[in-house]
């Protein structure tokens, strides 16, 4: 059973909702990611999205762009954030890992390369943001040969005609964008996002979680209230422009920085 | 449309998901999977109606003041001292550029869309200046995303565009170019798409972007092939266009596709020289790669980090390059070829001085090259160069390289 169905069923059967953060790798370097994502699991994460920089990122906000930029000025490729998970695993063999970015950094590592060093890194699944199910049956054919999850967004503007297919597509869990618009903004309409989080319960029996514009503790409960779970980005990033870049963070630095994570940890198991 | 283009034929493309060959496609977050669906739809249906190509046909001929000549160039001809030598006078066009061939035809979409807004995109400001024209002429509101150092560097077009209307806004992230302030209206797109219709400048972005641009670009072809046999007698034996994103050369070439005696010549900005690696040859030394919705030929390091570009014309600069001239280029029907940054600036001043048009310098780089070419054959053959737009706005940058203060 691959590490995201363990922890999704395990949620399932002990009614614990999602909390899932995500941070750039790079960002503002690589020792530091590594001791931000061990913080995140301590603080009460259940899956890391890990995100790989791209110069061009054209679905997200400010906030999130301007980590990407921190994490390119120091040179961070696509090999090196498979480095960060091997490193991540030499400590956590349970914390799931999934990849989120933009196509092109796979389009020139090659479909097979980035697959193969992705499963040996110990990677679970991968979500790419300019990659719609129309133009991912390659790749994601090649993921699922290496034992790697594709998961795959709905967006408020998605079609009734093609929830079903991306629903049967989507492995892992399901990404729901909560708003028009991109990672940072802010959101106006829970009723709506119920509405569309109960009409593709019709599709799947997978997880739907929530991302886009979930800024702090009231938010990720108000939101894990009406979902399977939260991801926390922007939020988190921004916290993370906050650190020092050097190799070595203080403990008492990562435990600041991943706080937002704990609290909403706390507000979300307040549901149940 | 002409029997040209309605019989079948290998050149019809895309196919029904937007591919040329392995180009183009839909690589878009799902935000705009709907709108872009929408328009391909929608387009779909347009290209086969007969009233709205008659209301794009009036546009061009009364307001963008089309057919633009074609242009027998007796002493640059001369100067070559071999093939003819004739252009296609883009740079008469209303705006001054090719450019409004498309934002007509988009904005007529827009407008039949029901959308009220319109962005778009722009590096040296001719595109974001033909957008803010036509919102102006058809009266929707329009925002120009435009890089923060291109706003410095084109002036003249900013307060243009302000004059029409139009609201300029400064784009400081990445790059701070071309490529960034299409990011940018990406984003707006995706949080305005209920009211929004984006106007991608050049033949590039997400399906259907590439077909509809090329299609509004043809009538450069279409003109020029009429024109040819009219002037001429016959078909030119070469085309030459410069290739930046590459709208002016596909609508010049397309209607030539199938015509397999006309040579075609795409000409990318060398900048410093393809060697120095400050160009912006994406289809000379590049490699495909997924940006901006399409799968194409891009300059990105090996990591796929995208490079930035350098030419001397803002309107080449741009890392990647339409997926239908990836296409071409691959089945080997277009020749790319590149003109440095000093060969396009040495053209600017022989086109001016021989001939008394001050081309714009992404033509300019067209010119360059058009006459190395012509300079090869022999003078029973003739060669139609692109004149993409004029120079007027160019001016400024010419002095500042050549020391001279205005």
């Amino acid at each position: 059973m691959s590490r995201i169905k363990q922890v999704t069923d395990n949620a399932k059967l002990n009614n614990r909702k999602l909390l899932i953060p995500y941070l750039v790798s790079g960002d503002p370097n690589l020792a530091s990611t590594l001791s931000l994502m061990h913080g995140l699991v301590k603080a009460g994460a259940d899956i890391i999205e890990l995100g790989i920089p791209f110069s061009d990122p054209s679905s997200d906000g400010a906030v999130i762009q301007r980590g990407v930029e921190r994490a390119l000025a120091k040179g961070t490729q696509l090999k090196d954030v498979m480095s960060l998970v091997r490193q991540f695993r030499e400590k956590d063999e349970s914390t799931p890992i999934v990849l989120m970015g933009y196509l092109n950094p796979i389009e020139y590592m090659g479909y097979e390369s980035f697959a193969a060093l992705a499963a040996d890194s110990g990677v679970d699944g991968v979500l790419i943001v300019d990659m719609p199910p129309v133009e991912s049956g390659e790749l994601h054919g090649i993921l699922k040969s290496a034992g790697i999850d594709t998961i795959y967004l709905v967006a408020p503007t998605t079609r009734e005609a093609r929830l079903q297919s991306i629903c049967g597509l989507s492995s892992g869990y399901l990404y729901y964008v909560s708003l028009k618009g991109v990672t940072g903004a802010a959101i106006s309409d829970y009723g709506e996002i119920e509405a569309n989080i109960s009409r593709l319960r019709a599709y799947t029996q997978q997880p739907i979680v929530v991302g886009f514009g979930i800024k702090d503790a009231d938010s990720a409960k108000a939101m894990a209230a009406i979902s399977d779970g939260v991801i926390i980005g922007s939020a988190l990033v921004d916290k993370i422009a906050l650190l020092a870049d050097q190799d070595s963070q203080d403990n008492a630095d990562i435990v600041r920085t991943t706080e937002i994570i704990g609290l909403a940890r706390k507000a979300i198991n307040d549901l149940i | 449309m002409s029997e040209q283009e309605s019989s079948q034929s290998q050149f019809d493309g895309p196919d029904l998901s937007g591919h040329f060959g392995p180009y183009g496609g839909t690589f878009v977050g799902e935000t705009l999977i709907a709108a872009v669906e929408e328009l391909a739809e929608i387009y779909g249906k347009l290209s086969k109606d007969e009233d709205f190509w008659r209301e794009y046909d009036y546009e061009l001929k009364h307001y963008v003041g089309r057919p633009s000549p074609l242009y027998f160039a007796e002493r640059l001809t001369a100067a070559a001292g071999g093939a003819q030598v004739y252009l296609k006078r883009e740079d008469l066009n209303h705006t001054g550029a090719h450019k409004i061939n498309n934002t007509i035809g988009q904005a007529l979409i827009a407008k039949r869309m029901g959308k009220p807004r319109i962005i778009a995109e722009t590096g040296a400001g001719q595109h974001g200046v033909a957008s803010a024209t036509v919102a102006a002429r058809l009266g929707l509101e329009c925002h120009v995303y435009m890089g923060a150092d291109d706003i410095v560097r084109q002036a003249p077009n900013v307060y243009r565009m302000k004059l029409l209307g139009a609201n300029v806004i400064s784009v400081d992230s990445g790059s701070s170019t071309l490529k960034d302030a299409m990011n940018e209206a990406l984003r707006d797109w995706a949080t305005n798409v209920d009211n929004t219709y984006y106007i991608i400048g050049t033949a590039a972005g997400p399906h259907p972007y590439p077909q509809l641009v090329r299609d509004f670009q043809c009538v450069i072809g279409r003109e020029a092939r009429e024109q040819s046999l009219e002037q001429i007698g016959r078909l030119p034996d070469a085309l030459v266009a410069c290739v930046g994103g590459g709208s002016n050369a596909i609508g010049l070439f397309h209607p030539f596709l199938e015509d397999e005696e006309v040579a075609m010549y795409g000409v990318e900005a060398g900048g410093l020289g393809i060697d120095s690696g400050k160009h912006a040859a994406p289809l000379s030394v590049g490699k495909p790669g997924v940006l901006h919705g399409n799968r194409t030929y891009l300059m990105s390091d090996e990591g796929g980090q995208i490079l930035e570009t350098h030419s001397v014309s803002a309107g080449l600069d741009y890392p990647g390059v339409g997926p239908e001239h990836s296409w071409l280029k691959d089945i080997k029907r277009v020749n790319y070829v590149s003109a440095n940054d000093e060969e396009a600036l040495a053209a600017f001043h022989q086109l001016t001085r021989l001939e008394g048009i001050i081309p714009a310098l992404e033509s300019s780089h067209a010119v360059a090259y058009g006459m190395e070419l012509a300079a090869t054959m022999k003078s029973d053959q003739n060669i139609v160069i692109n004149l993409s737009g004029r120079g007027d706005k160019d001016i400024e940058t010419v002095a500042k390289i050549e020391g001279i203060e205005l």
